[in-house]
């Protein structure tokens, strides 16, 4: 069973990749690199992280990606998206939203009473690590973001001898 | 329980892909895409290594290589929107200025 689901993830991994380099939209790019992204964060989930697939997907998947589809859309590429709408796409949606419905009641209904078993990378024992013997790192990491937050403020600052 | 060298064979196989992708495509932002990916084929062989090693320290690491994507995502797409701004295109071969 893990074996084949390990296989699926894989192969959907590299074929979103392929789909990656073959797509000559850069808009459906980014989509297939957020759909190999996804991937990941399952076969992270398969090797003992579920934390660190949960933030795969959320910072990864979510807020990088949202920048760069944010960049896209604001360079002016010139083959644009079709714009009529198509009804499968409609259909796929609809049918993808309810098979996650399905799956978040699933879970609701799989949450266990009692303590969760403690797995490798379970987020308290995570965090442990993360705030003792890896303190210093973590607080050097703040610095590195508000070197990064300046500097993407003061490039993009307008310049008036432009 | 998938065998760690599975895991190690798929990074390698997403780390070419990566690369590949970095060097067929002609414009900033999908080569930038490219980096993203190979960053992730390196993820993935640090949690099977994790995982073989029986110990956190190597999902921690990977904390520490988001964070810095982030960080990386936003100076380099800042670069890429002021490319934009002046040279009024993205793509690699028109950005020729320090070509001898």
């Amino acid at each position: 069973m893990a074996h084949i689901l390990f296989f699926l993830l894989a192969i959907l991994c590299i074929g979103a990749i392929a789909g990656f380099i073959l797509s000559r939209n850069q808009a459906y790019s980014a989509l297939f690199v957020i759909l190999a992204f996804v991937c990941t964060a399952g076969l992270f989930a398969m090797a003992d992280a579920p934390f660190v697939a949960v933030v795969q997907i959320i910072i990864y998947a979510g807020a990088i990606m949202v920048l760069f589809i944010f960049v896209i859309m604001m360079i002016d590429i010139k083959k644009g998206l079709s714009p009529e709408k198509k009804r499968w796409i409609t259909a796929a949606s609809v049918g993808l939203g309810l098979i996650l419905l399905l799956e978040l009641l699933f879970a609701v209904k799989k949450i266990p009473g009692g303590a969760a078993a403690e797995s490798l990378g379970a987020p308290s024992r995570l965090g442990e690590v993360l705030f003792t013997k890896y303190l210093y790192p973590f607080e050097i990491t703040s610095v590195l973001i508000i070197a990064a937050l300046v500097g993407a403020m003061v490039l993009m600052k307008k310049q008036e001898n432009e | 329980m998938i065998p760690t060298h599975y895991y190690f064979v798929l990074s390698i196989i997403l780390f070419f892909l990566g690369i590949v992708a970095f060097f067929v495509k002609k414009d900033l932002v999908t080569m930038f895409l490219a980096v993203e990916v190979m960053l992730n084929a390196a993820n993935l062989a640090l949690v099977a290594f994790a995982r073989s090693a029986a110990d956190v320290d190597g999902q921690i690491i990977i904390f520490f290589i988001i964070t810095v994507a982030a960080a990386e995502a936003a100076i380099g797409l800042a670069i890429i929107l002021h490319i934009y701004r002046r040279k009024k295109t993205i793509k690699t071969e028109d950005i020729n200025l320090l070509k001898g």
